[in-house]
């Protein structure tokens, strides 16, 4: 197995609280990687970690085989990898044309051209349509992005993170408030993603996490509870006892409740 | 020789820092929290100054009663002047600071003309009452009484201002507001007069400082400004919203301004620009820097 | 709707208007258009940080005094060629935005507003003190009249002045538009919708606002050699705060992000100044003060959020 994301002892503290505590993890390349847990179990600290929003305070990360852990942010993504936001980020006051490329005139290095528009770049702009087109927003795409739904917006936000053509993509919470459909057409998506680009994503839906995922982690107060298959992880003793009291849990062991 | 020489040389100029810096702790500290708590950019607070500045003109007469009454009359109007510069970015809430700032200074141009059509163009002096005139040897060196007492005052002054907010539980009340005001209105009490308030208190300190400084930086046209980047430079080095970085960055510039500038002459121009660069490339939030406005 | 006929008429018109101005209004009003063009680009200059990239300054007056000190000692002392001032009063003006841009670009929202009056104010205190070069409270008088470009004769009138600064103005004009609409105006206006999705896609976001800094300072600083060329004279007033507020305050008035929205507002605080302040003899800026307060509560999203209220073509404001 060739790991294309090695984290090793990774910690972040708050303050005296310890929000990521010591976790060792692999993931395989190409891999639909779910990372699970109760609230507050770290998992969006950990993504933070790893897209390098917020600095380690010890452990490091490793991306093909490269220590990125001193690395800012914006040179994680140029080495490829790409993070969505639990909560929609996008440039509001932009179309949907323009949200998309600036990702992709930032991957083409051409961001500090200034003696043509930027949506004169024809090449580019056929880029975007097709990333759009993607996420199913290709006829709105002279829309400004704060005019958008909350679920159209979630769709953008996926949008944007792939136009950065990513290696490693990291969705964080991808389907929270997406309707039925846009659930169904963000899963199809990201089945559909070439095996070069590694996923991993943190989901509550237990039916997006079990639709898409082949590796599931599961975070317990910020440590590292137990990664395998979700076949393993549906009967971990431990797991169950992790949830247990925290939340309701009869979607993840459909027989723990009866 | 050497360093106790350098010392005794500049004695001088090492006292007047600290009574700059001291006048400049009463205007930087209203400054200071009205940002930190009411999240207002008052840029009429030079205006503030100038107003107490102007009032110490006309009232003093030479005797301690006229510094009083000034003093009266300068904390009265400038507390006034904060409560309606209070009212008037209220409505502005939630629109950003460029509109404050344009606003407070629109407020600012208009107060400076009114007050140049009324008191000229000039600088005018201001004298200490006559009882604290004439000067006094000190270490071998003659020094102003005023200026001593100022120091006197002043230092005063900053430790009533930082022990109330800093220790007593009123000061505890208005962190609170600061850091969660609608924990603090769910408790019952009615944030907006501690706004007001600590408005009213920031811009009374300020027109106090214009009263007590007038015979240290006499009132002009210009001299708004002049207080306002002083202030701002203040707030910026010893980082906004904390008393103590007030403190600690009106000290600095206060020797910056007169030590710097005596020792220095040739680069006075670049001191305060060259001071800031430092303590920004080296403490980007400021020297005292509160976290509380991060959020993981 | 206007339709872009109508507008291209209405541009056509507009352009025609200041061309002929010379034949159609006096001297003083002549010179009142030329500082007005000057002005636009230092509001433009304005825009372009505090509208674009979202870094409001009150300090932009520091490199217009940079720009019109550099104008002046290289005409009085080196060539009277225009042209040869503007570029170097851009590029030195750029240079003097490097460092003192590196401190500004590291803060953000008021902290930013702060550290640029600071610095204003500092390059005003320089141009006080700083006798060897700047001549201190007399500043630069007699400066000879401009030769626009090598073998041209000098412009000893007012109206032909004006033609090397409205020449001047439409290049920088244009080239600002274009500026905003590219793929680096694009970036720009990213980091002041969000910043950190700006990041999160890879753009190393301070150095952006650093090169747009220096952008902005390269523009008034040629806005500062062409005030040189007009007034034929610079002094330490010329770099002061009041010129600072009076940019922002053109930027209110005609719409944050808006360029051509800046040159309008610059037109009104100019007119407000140097003609309305004639009327009511040596009270200019309490009128600047009540048109201060009266563009924030009247007009809350400026001249071209007014424009861009209404109902078609809800962007072209705010991408223009």
């Amino acid at each position: 197995m060739t790991a294309v994301l090695e984290l090793r002892g990774l910690s972040r503290t708050f303050g005296t609280l310890k929000a990521v505590s010591d976790v060792s993890l692999q993931v395989r390349a190409g891999a639909r990687h779910a990372v699970i847990g109760p609230n507050g179990a770290g998992k969006s600290t950990l993504f933070g970690l790893v897209a390098g929003s917020l600095p380690a305070s010890e452990g490091s990360v490793v991306f093909e085989g490269r220590d990125v852990t001193r690395l800012p942010e914006h040179r994680r993504v140029q080495a490829g990898i790409a993070k969505t936001f639990q909560h929609s980020s996008l440039f509001l006051s932009a179309t949907l044309l323009e949200n998309v490329l600036l990702a992709l005139q930032q991957r083409d290095g051409r961001s500090r051209r200034v003696l043509r528009r930027a949506t004169a770049h024809r090449d580019l702009v056929d880029r975007a349509h097709l990333h759009l087109a993607d996420v199913g927003l290709a006829d709105r795409r002279e829309a400004v992005a704060g005019a958008l739904s909350h679920g159209e917006r979630r769709q953008l936000e996926v949008a944007v993170a792939l136009a950065t053509e990513p290696r490693l993509l990291l969705l964080d919470e991808p389907a929270a408030g997406m309707s039925a459909a846009e659930t169904a057409q963000l899963t199809e998506l990201v089945r559909s993603l070439p095996a070069s680009v590694t996923v991993m994503l943190i989901e509550h839906d237990l039916d997006v996490v079990f639709g898409i995922a082949d590796t599931v982690t599961v975070l317990h107060l910020g440590a590292h509870l137990l990664t395998g298959t979700p076949e393993e992880v549906r009967a971990s003793e431990e797991v169950q006892t992790a949830y247990l009291g925290a939340a309701d849990t009869s979607e993840l062991f459909p027989g723990a409740m009866s | 020789m050497g360093v106790l020489q350098w010392f005794d040389d500049n004695l001088v100029s090492m006292v007047d820092g600290v009574a700059f810096g001291l006048l400049l702790f009463t205007l930087a500290v209203g400054l200071s929290l009205v940002f930190g708590m009411m999240d207002v950019l008052n840029l009429a607070h030079g205006t503030l100054y100038l107003v107490g500045a102007y009032a110490a003109y006309s009232l003093s007469d030479g005797s301690l009663l006229g510094l009083a009454v000034a003093l009266g009359v300068g904390l009265l109007v400038g507390a006034a002047g904060g409560v309606v510069l209070a009212g008037m970015t209220q409505p502005l809430a939630g629109r950003g600071h460029l509109d404050q700032a344009v606003l407070t200074l629109g407020v600012s141009f208009i107060v400076a003309d009114v007050l140049a059509s009324a008191y000229g163009a000039e600088v005018l002096p201001a004298d200490p009452p006559s009882a604290l005139r004439g000067s006094v040897s000190v270490l071998g060196h003659t020094y102003p009484v005023y200026r001593l007492v100022f120091i006197a005052v002043a230092a005063a002054l900053a430790l009533v201002v930082w022990a109330l907010f800093e220790r007593s539980s009123l000061g505890a009340l208005v962190r609170a507001t600061v850091a969660d005001r609608d924990m603090v209105r769910a408790l019952g009490v009615d944030t907006r007069v501690v706004l007001f308030a600590v408005f009213a208190f920031g811009a009374g300190l300020a027109a106090l400082g214009g009263v007590f400084g007038a015979p240290i930086l006499g009132p002009g046209p210009g001299v708004d400004e002049t207080v306002l980047v002083l202030s701002l430079v203040v707030v910026v080095v010893g980082g906004l919203g904390s008393v103590s970085g007030a403190l600690l960055g009106a000290l600095l510039i206060g020797q910056v301004q007169t030590l710097g500038v005596a020792v220095v002459p040739e680069y006075a121009p670049f001191l305060l620009f060259g001071t800031m660069l430092v303590v920004l490339a080296v403490r980007p939030a400021g020297l005292v820097s509160l976290t509380k406005r991060q959020t993981a | 709707m206007i339709s872009p006929v109508v507008r291209r008429a209405g541009l056509a018109v507009l352009v025609l208007g200041l061309a002929a101005a010379p034949f159609l209004v006096d001297e003083y009003a002549i010179q009142t258009m030329s500082r007005i063009l000057v002005f636009s680009l230092l509001a433009m200059s304005v825009n372009l940080l505090t509208g674009i990239t979202g870094l409001p300054t009150l300090g932009q007056s520091a490199y217009f005094g940079v720009g019109a000190y550099t104008a002046a000692i290289v005409s009085t002392t080196v060539t009277d060629i225009g042209i040869v001032a503007l570029l170097v009063a851009g590029a030195l003006t750029a240079l003097v935005a490097l460092p003192t841009g590196w401190v500004a670009v590291r803060a953000r929202g008021v902290a930013f507003l702060m550290i640029t009056l600071a610095i204003g104010e500092i390059a005003f205190s320089a141009a006080v003190r700083w006798k060897a070069v700047t001549r201190g409270t007399d500043g630069y008088s007699g400066i000879p009249a401009v030769v626009p470009l090598p073998g041209m004769p000098s412009l000893q009138l007012d109206g032909l002045v004006y033609y090397w600064v409205l020449a001047v103005f439409l290049v920088l004009f244009v080239l600002m538009r274009l500026l905003v609409a590219s793929p680096f105006g694009l970036a720009l206006r990213g980091i002041r919708d969000n910043e950190a999705r700006m990041r999160a896609i890879g753009y190393p976001t301070t150095g952006y606002a650093l090169a747009g800094y220096c952008v902005a300072g390269a523009l008034a600083g040629m806005a500062g050699s062409l005030y040189v060329s007009v007034q034929r004279f610079v002094s330490p007033g010329d770099a002061g705060f009041e010129i600072a507020a009076l940019a922002l305050l053109a930027v209110i008035i005609g719409g944050v992000g808006s360029m051509w929205g800046a040159c309008v507002g610059a037109a009104v605080v100019i007119l407000t100044r140097d003609y309305l302040g004639g009327y009511v003899a040596g009270r200019a800026s309490l009128l600047l003060g009540i048109l201060f307060v009266a563009a924030v509560y009247l007009l809350p999203r400026g001249i071209a959020g007014v424009r861009a209220r209404w109902p078609v073509r809800a962007r072209a404001g705010a991408q223009a």
